[in-house]
């Protein structure tokens, strides 16, 4: 029984079968990447997972409990953490402030209204922030305006902002699309060192093999909306059905 | 029934002038995607235009009759107005009585004119801005225009009679065979419908008819594409502008003469032209025109004495009501398009 | 002090001193003297200008924090008036029962408002607002009459029961006051040619909008500040990081809301009347003015706004021909009669065209208001330096 389990999940956008029968179980503490061709459904399952989408039939659970029907925020205070493609954060804000918010969250609960006592007396959530700006390693950059920092920068903090939650899963959607090789490379790394130092699980949607051979423990193929095939990096790189669905063209590509 | 024909037909003058104001206000917004809170003032400004026509018209010099005496047995001096030196005394006033009419030729450029300025001048600067910008800058904007207005002709509505010959009412009631004199309707006022129809079908075909209005069809629908296929769209868009605000300036014209024209009255119907585009669907011009007229002949039900006896007030409220009821089932409004307006 | 940093602390004090010493600052020049039309020490605008404020620093909690454009505060001053004069008519003169209800009843106006409008965004919501509003302005005058007044409004009367307070005798009025201190009594100091008004009615609101402003300051420091302005910022991340975005943004709507209240409390406080114009949607668009003019999302920023609007209608308003004349005599008379026309459509009547121009200058050219423009300064004499703290001073707002 894994952490995750989706059950015969269907989703459909008028006459299009955006994903068909899917089950998938991510273990606990393990690295899952679901890989696919364009449209092959994987946007659509990872919004079903956060409550951004409901699906038409089937079931998502987390840790044993219904995410179905529960809005973005109660999925995530249940423990699921999500980064998105193009790094969503507080662009107006300073990235001390923008690491801090999640530290509300995650004390505080969905809503509170703390209107009077100042933010600089919230001595456990700045020492909170603080902390995990320099595990990110940008304890320099505090006080910039986060929308000013460089892309890879962004994503750096926007997982950092995700880790200081403590999720118990942590999805991400195509973290390194459009970035530099360089920011690509720095990204893989910091996402092993969270995979080894923490308890968490990490589910993770992926265009770049490179960023998936290096990360996952377990893959699974969706083409069409439904899952093809689950398996090992290793064995699905010699799958024949998987090279002829998808890994053949992207492998010559890259 | 004859007192909900007649509630209907009541409902059509207003409603077409929200109609009007409201397809150029979703022109506006679909095609350049700002929110236009000046274009009310575009409405008053037309029946502005009406006004200074007819005061053009009637501008006078003094001659003295020597025909006529006064009580002293002075010659008499008459103001004669200088469009009798040209076409005569008896052409001179049948001009004169139909200024109103004649103020859609005279309105056109200048309404156009005005519109190119605005845009030129003024809302391209805003495309990229956030909305909350474009609302408060044509709200400034509206606040001068109004004052210029108020400033050239005062604060007092200014009566602007219909020709002469629509002045008499129109029954209804004899024609349909109920009792004379229970649906009766100014003459003027279906001028007006009549009118609105004609203009709304203009504008439908303009757009579904010319390689002009496809180009801006397809700008509506997807503006970055249009743009990639090497078609110079700002240019376009600013012609549709001037369109939008000949249209409103149009719907201004013509409501001179139902209620004199006064500096306030495009604020007025703003905040309803408003509601009407948010209910019709922000984007869809056939939610548009559709929402005007309902919404006007809505206005009207609730203005019969029986509804007023139940529902004290309610002809007040009425479009507000139905708009929030309809934001809140609806979001999209009846015909709104996906997308429009949404985070 | 008080909880707040230096930084804060020095603006609250500025504002305080302004405030305590309005008599004097807005009556520079001497009684008689040419200028004497520009001073604004008498009590009447005084107590517009400070309550104004209020009514601003309540819409920048919302506005400027979150980014909901609400075109339909006005409703809640008018509620929050109409709330105050029935107090004065049932129970007191004495204004504090008539303030406090006018805050709680626009409170709870602005929930039902609130909840309902805040299921949208972006411009529907601007126009749910506008529409609540309008309908609240158009019930006011015509089927709520019995309880508004409608086109007459309200005033307190002779006859009203009030069961607190004594039964006036015939010929009395009844005046607002607070505890026997009547708002309309005023000490006038005269120093040679200047005569400086010190009235209770004014200091009490001053006291009231220092209180105002400094909870405003509090509520922006403090994480539910932050997470407002995380709600401008980016409201999806706010739900994807475990935050429920709407009770936030009602709970600012609500105290903005209440903040408008007050300020329609305080209003009846001083005139002791109510009319349904007060909830015209302009009114509405003119806190809105006051708010961006000042500088949205900033401390200050509303106050100084208000300050000058209010300033500026009453100054301007003031202007007429014959002071043009004056101003221009010394000037050959072609030129004379040149600048008073192009002038004159600006003042007097004209204010409002002054207004609608200056509400397109500050959106066009300076959409930060009067606090970006006074930083722009500061920096241009400042040169490098401001250039360089520039990215800090971004990330928390301005004074």
């Amino acid at each position: 029984m894994g952490i995750l389990e989706v059950k015969n999940v269907g989703k459909r956008f008028g006459g299009l079968q955006a994903l068909g029968d899917v089950n998938l179980s991510v273990a606990e503490n393990s690295v899952h990447a679901i890989i696919g061709p364009n449209g092959a459904g994987k946007s659509t399952l990872l919004n079903c997972l956060v409550g951004k989408l409901i699906p038409d039939t089937g079931s998502v659970s987390f840790d044993g409990q219904s995410v179905l029907g529960r809005k973005p925020y109660e999925i995530n205070q249940m423990g699921i953490s999500r980064v998105f493609q193009t790094p969503e954060i507080f662009g107006d804000l300073s990235v001390l402030e923008n690491m801090m918010i999640p530290c509300f969250a995650k004390r505080d609960g969905a809503f509170e209204l703390n209107g009077i006592s100042s933010v600089s007396s919230q001595k456990d959530i700045l020492e909170r922030a603080e902390h995990m700006l320099e595990d990110m390693n940008m304890a320099d950059k505090r006080h910039m305006t986060a929308s000013s920092m460089s892309r890879g920068d962004k994503r750096r903090l926007e997982i950092g902002m995700c880790l200081s939650q403590e999720p118990r899963l942590l999805l991400l959607d195509e973290p390194t699309a459009g970035m530099a090789r360089a920011d690509t490379n720095n990204t893989i790394d910091l996402l092993k060192q969270i995979s080894e130092e923490r308890d968490i699980t990490i589910a993770i949607i992926e265009h770049d093999m490179h960023v998936v051979f290096s990360l996952a423990e377990r893959i699974t193929v969706l083409a069409q909306g439904t899952p093809l095939v689950e398996d090992t990096p290793d064995n699905i790189k010699g799958h024949p059905k998987v090279r002829e669905a998808y890994l053949g063209e992207t492998q010559t590509a890259a | 029934m004859d007192a909900i024909i007649l509630q209907v037909l009541n409902g059509l003058d207003k409603g077409s002038a929200y109609a009007l104001i409201a397809l150029g206000l979703t022109l506006i917004f679909g095609t350049l995607g700002v929110v236009n809170f000046a274009h009310g003032a575009l409405f008053m400004i037309g029946a502005f235009c009406a006004v200074t026509l007819s005061r053009i018209l009637t501008l006078s010099h003094t001659i003295i009759d020597d025909t006529k005496t006064d009580f002293l047995g002075n010659p008499l001096k008459v103001e004669v107005p200088y469009i009798y030196d040209i076409f005569g005394q008896a052409t001179g006033d049948v001009i004169i009585d139909w200024a109103v009419p004649l103020s859609i030729l005279f309105s056109i450029p200048v309404m156009v004119a005005i519109g190119f300025a605005m845009e030129r001048g003024l809302i391209k600067h805003f495309y990229k801005r956030p909305h909350a910008d474009q609302i408060l800058v044509t709200f400034g904007l509206a606040i001068v225009l109004q004052e210029i207005i108020k400033y050239f002709y005062g604060a007092n509505p200014i009566p602007t009679p219909a020709p002469a010959a629509f002045t008499g009412s129109f029954d209804f009631g004899a024609m349909l065979g109920f009792d004379p004199n229970t649906i009766i309707y100014p003459y003027w006022r279906l001028v007006y419908f009549a009118f609105s129809a004609i203009i709304i079908g203009a504008v439908f075909a303009f757009l579904q008819f010319t390689t002009f209005g496809m180009v801006v069809r397809a700008g509506m629908a997807d503006r970055e594409t249009v743009g990639l296929l090497g078609i110079n769209i700002d240019k376009r868009f600013t012609i549709m502008f001037g369109i939008a605000a000949a249209v409103a300036g149009l719907a201004g014209v013509m409501y001179a003469p139902i209620n004199s024209p006064n500096y306030h009255m495009g604020m007025d119907f703003l905040v309803l032209s408003f509601v009407v585009v948010v209910v019709g669907g922000m984007g869809s011009l056939s939610g548009a025109v559709l929402a005007g007229f309902l919404l006007g002949i809505l206005e009207s039900f609730a203005s019969m004495g029986a509804v007023l006896e139940v529902l004290p007030g309610i002809n007040q409220i009425i479009i507000y009501l139905v708009a929030i009821i309809i934001l809140l089932t609806r979001p999209r409004g009846l015909m709104g398009r996906k997308g429009v307006m949404e985070e | 002090m008080f909880g707040l940093t230096k930084k804060d602390t020095t603006l609250l004090i500025i504002v305080a001193v302004l405030a305590i010493f309005a008599p004097f600052i807005l009556n520079p020049f001497p009684e008689g003297s040419a200028m004497a039309q520009f001073n604004a020490g008498y009590p009447d605008l005084m107590q517009r200008l400070v309550i104004f404020g209020i009514f601003a620093i309540g819409f920048n909690i919302l506005f400027g924090l979150t980014g909901y454009l609400s075109f339909g505060h006005a409703a809640f001053l008018g509620v929050g008036s109409y709330a105050a004069i029935w107090m004065m008519k049932l129970l007191t003169m004495n204004v504090i029962p008539a303030i406090m209800i006018s805050v709680i009843v626009a409170g709870l106006f602005s929930l039902l408002v609130g909840w309902i409008s805040l299921r949208r965004s972006g411009i529907y919501f601007s126009i749910l607002t506008l529409a609540f509003a309008q309908m609240s302005y158009s019930l006011a005058y015509s089927v709520l009459t019995p309880i508004t007044g409608g086109e007459t409004g309200l005033q307190p009367k002779v006859d009203d029961p009030r069961i607190l307070d004594g039964a006036l005798q015939s010929g009395q009025t009844p005046r607002a006051n607070l505890f026997g201190l009547e708002m309309g009594t005023s000490y006038e100091m005269v120093v040679g040619n200047w005569v400086f008004t010190f009235n209770a009615g004014y200091y009490i609101a001053a006291i009231v909008m220092l209180l105002a402003f400094y909870l405003s300051i509090r509520i922006f420091r403090s994480p539910f500040g932050m997470m407002l302005r995380a709600v401008k910022s980016n409201q999806q991340r706010l739900n994807y990081t475990g935050l429920n975005s709407k009770p936030y943004t009602l709970a600012a709507f609500v105290i903005s809301g209440m903040y408008a209240g007050l300020a329609g409390g305080l209003l009846v406080a001083m005139d002791t009347q109510v009319g349904a114009e007060r909830m015209f949607w302009t009114a509405s668009g003119e806190v809105v003015l006051m708010t961006i003019l000042g500088g949205a999302g900033t401390l200050i920023g509303p106050v100084l706004g208000a300050g000058f609007i209010k300033y500026m209608e009453n100054i301007v308003s003031k202007i007429n021909k014959s002071i043009l004349e004056q101003w221009f005599a010394f000037m050959p008379d072609g030129m004379e009669d040149f600048f008073i026309t192009i002038v004159y459509p600006f003042i007097g009547k004209g204010w409002h065209l002054t207004l609608g121009l200056m509400f397109m200058m500050v959106v066009i050219f300076l959409p930060g208001g009067l606090v970006q423009g006074g930083q722009k300064i500061a920096g241009l004499f400042r040169g490098k330096k401001a250039s360089d703290d520039a990215a800090d001073g971004k990330t928390t707002p301005a004074e």
